[in-house]
């Protein structure tokens, strides 16, 4: 019993992290209609981002508690500047161009990233510094639920929290909604849609580059390429869940990581990737829209 | 108050607008009618700055609008009521209107006009809560019409307000615009297929054909004019 639970919570904690990833992706998505194929690389850009502040701040010896906050926000701001640029640079230009061009841009912005990141840095794994401690008072559940696997589900809680409150109420959030639902009235009522774009971009990013920095502190290393797999993944989520749907999102994103974890744990590690994969092909053939995705009626 | 001076506009290769002059003065409703295709939604897109004027100038006052981002068109006082309402499916009742608003920052008049819309259209308020998406055809112009009021206009652009309604519909459409210009002086910009109830609440009228106007006047006069009466009025 112990085995499946710890096996449920280390999916969820998966889980957690392809759904900040996922809402990038979804987020865009509905307000575009793009898949930002660059996307998973924001994630790494946050990972190293933060190895980069977070290494700097312990040489000067900040409390571990403030170089987390600081890394987390200096990770979220730098990758959201990152969103914001590829937005600008990659796919503006191709706003009113045929629906592939964009996407390829995403792929060579994607393999631009990636490359950038190999040079600037190393292809070596570098090894990341804990962040997260292990908590004394966690030591009894030691067996089943790890204390940065607590943190991520705590945070990713939080931010969910914070997004949805955002997206529901705010006046901001209002016009996100407005856009990705008819973007010609949104510009009618005087919506700067562009801006609304550019903000849905550094949201998404900044979001990505926590799920970066939490998923980089529990393994404790990364590359330049830790990007790729997981936007594969949390793509695969966002589409089992309904690309453009938010709630879609973080539920496709905890069914991948529970299946994952399952299979795992009950079938073989060597399997991970094939479940998640046959689990997308499935819903794909028998529910095209996702989980809670609409089906589109296109009026001709 | 607004003025376009040989405007020229279109999508892609097709040049919907090929030249086109109109004023339309403060406190007036005018309207522009014309057939299917002849160009009136693409006008109206053109003058929201949705897409570009390709040539000429249309000016709103003393000022030249063309290449100015929608926005700040919206900002200027002008809304547009497009064809077909575009009505934010899945925000409710209230929330299309809170986007109607979405410039304004006073907060007592924003709440000032909603209560006045809500008057208007007392089944608005009854759904406020509910989906745009959910409400009937009639509702969703009421919807789309009071969604632009709550910008405050200073022209109001109407595009095709009776299309696909009933004509108990319709006729409440057309008496709340007269109202709003009456009561609000809201100077209007008509644009209809239906040419008999366009002409009855405007002023003056234009006649556009083919991207070009073809015929304009006092909107009595067009209704007596033998040539309207034939294409427009089914006379």
């Amino acid at each position: 019993m112990n085995y499946f639970i710890e096996l449920f919570f280390s999916g969820l904690t998966r889980g957690a992290i392809y759904a900040l990833i996922a809402l990038g992706y979804t987020m865009v998505y509905g307000i575009i209609g793009l898949i930002n194929f660059a996307h998973g690389e924001i994630y790494m850009i946050g990972a190293f981002t933060s190895f980069v502040v977070a290494s700097v701040l312990s040489i000067y010896g900040f409390p571990l508690i403030a170089i987390v906050i600081m890394t987390g926000f200096a990770a979220a701001v730098w990758a959201g500047a990152y969103g914001y640029t590829i937005e600008k640079l990659a796919y503006k230009p191709l706003r009113h161009a045929p629906r592939l061009s964009p996407l390829i841009s995403a792929i060579g912005m994607s393999i631009l990233l990636q490359n950038y990141v190999l040079l600037a840095q190393t292809s070596d794994f570098l090894p990341f510094p804990k962040l997260i401690p292990d908590f004394p008072f966690m030591e009894r559940y030691a067996d089943v639920l790890g204390s940065s696997d607590l943190v991520i589900l705590l945070t990713t809680t939080a931010v969910m929290i914070l997004l949805t409150f955002l997206i529901k109420y705010t006046r901001i959030g209002k016009a996100m909604r407005a856009t990705a639902q008819d973007t010609t009235m949104a510009m009618l009522v005087g919506i700067n849609v562009n801006r609304i774009i550019s903000i849905t971009f550094v949201i998404g990013s900044a979001l990505a580059a926590i799920g970066g920095l939490l998923i980089a502190s529990h393994i404790g290393q990364i590359n330049f390429y830790i990007g790729f797999i997981a936007g594969i993944k949390a793509f695969t989520a966002a589409v089992l869940g309904g690309i453009g749907s938010i709630p879609g999102a973080v539920l496709g994103s905890l069914v991948l990581g529970l299946t994952e974890s399952f299979a795992t744990g009950y079938v073989s590690s060597d399997y991970e990737d094939v479940f998640a994969f046959s689990l997308l092909v499935l819903i794909l053939i028998f529910k095209p829209s996702g989980l809670l995705g609409k089906a589109v009626i296109k009026k001709v | 108050m607004l003025k376009l001076q040989n405007v020229q506009a279109g999508y892609g290769n097709i040049l919907a607008i090929k030249d086109v002059s109109l004023e339309v003065e403060r406190g007036e409703i005018v309207t522009l009618i014309g057939a299917n295709g002849s160009g009136k939604s693409t006008l109206l897109m053109a003058i929201s700055g949705i897409i570009p004027c390709r040539k000429g100038r249309i000016l709103f006052g003393d000022r030249e609008m063309q290449g100015l981002e929608p926005d700040r068109i919206v900002k200027m006082g002008i809304c547009q009521v497009p064809e077909g309402r575009h009505i934010f499916p899945e925000l409710s009742v209230r929330e299309n209107l809170d986007m109607g608003a979405f410039l304004r920052t006073d907060k007592n008049g924003i709440k000032e006009d909603m209560d006045y819309v809500y008057s208007l259209f007392p089944i608005l308020a009854e759904r406020r809560n509910q989906d745009g998406g959910t409400l009937s055809g009639g509702e969703q112009q009421m919807l789309a019409l009071s969604r632009a009021l709550m910008a405050r206009p200073v022209l109001l652009l109407l595009d095709e307000p009776s299309m696909g309604l009933a004509p108990l519909v319709i006729k409440q459409i057309f008496e709340i615009i007269k109202k709003i210009n009456s009561e609000y002086k809201t100077t209007v910009f008509l644009v209809e297929q239906n040419a008999h109830q366009a002409l009855h609440i405007a002023d003056r009228g234009y006649v556009l054909e083919n991207g070009r106007i073809a015929l304009s006047g006092s909107a009595a006069g067009l209704l007596e004019n033998p040539e309207v009466q034939k294409a427009y009025l089914g006379i």
